[in-house]
């Protein structure tokens, strides 16, 4: 898994995702998001678009991080994610929850 | 004809990589196209995983065992086996979000692994027994 983060200028920052993200690289990207909240910064766009592979522990994360940014004023929503990902969250009936975006400049005009 | 691949690995996360692209493998040999074998590795991920964390309490400490039985005319039969804590299927909720929760908060953290375990595989079954320990089988099944 990669993750590359770029903090905009309108506070809305864009962590951009890729590879596997699974039950051993799932806490990295917790862990980015989270410092993403420790700076006060609590609206963010999780670019999907080069995830392969996502198993429940990546859907966790999103989760929790939606969670805590809602909790703060804040928002998280996806974007552009690859079939695979895209598969994921259907499945598991999270497309109700997370807001699905096709591209990332559409992803922070939410904001 | 049929034939069986077994691996033994440490209980660990950074070890379950190992076991999907062995699972992997043999979901190939099987003649499983990419997407079924996606939903295969989905499916032995989280199995695994489970085992790591609640059976062995993260611990480190005990192997899993993988049995794949390839039968490239019928299917693919998984095992896994791990003497750690006996596992209870029915304690596990049914995660909310499948239940229609629409409402972040209302949403837990459990449940959606072996959700997707029963929703991928055409067979998921659980023992217990206390010599063996535990076994998970899973089931996949060619499509005619």
């Amino acid at each position: 898994m990669e993750i590359s983060i770029s903090e905009g200028q309108n506070r809305v920052d864009v962590v951009t995702v890729s590879g596997r993200v699974d039950s051993a690289t799932a806490p990295e990207l917790e862990k980015k998001i989270r410092e993403l909240f420790d700076k006060r910064r609590h609206q963010i766009v999780v670019d999907l678009a080069g995830v392969e592979y996502m198993s429940s522990a990546g859907l966790r994360t999103l989760v929790s991080s939606l969670k805590t940014a809602k909790s703060h004023g804040g928002n998280l929503v996806i974007a552009q994610p690859s079939a695979r990902a895209h598969e994921v969250i259907e499945l598991a009936g999270l497309n109700t929850v997370l807001a699905i975006y096709d591209n990332v400049v559409d992803a922070v005009r939410v904001f | 004809m049929a034939h069986v691949r077994r691996l033994t690995v440490r209980a660990r996360i950074e070890q379950l990589s190992q076991i999907v692209d062995f699972v992997s493998q043999a979901a190939a040999d099987t003649g499983f196209n990419a997407d079924e074998i996606f939903h295969i590795q989905m499916a032995v991920d989280e199995a695994c995983t489970n085992v790591v964390e609640h059976a062995y309490g993260g611990s480190g400490r005990g192997d899993i065992g993988v049995t794949c039985l390839i039968d490239p005319a019928r299917g693919l039969r998984i095992e896994i086996r791990d003497r750690g804590k006996p596992f209870n299927p029915n304690s596990v909720p049914i995660p909310n979000s499948i239940q229609g929760a629409s409402d972040v908060d209302q949403l837990g953290a459990g449940g959606l692994g072996i959700y997707f375990m029963r929703k991928l595989m055409d067979l998921v079954e659980f023992h217990f027994d206390d010599r063996q320990g535990n076994l998970l089988v899973m089931e996949k099944r060619r499509s005619r």
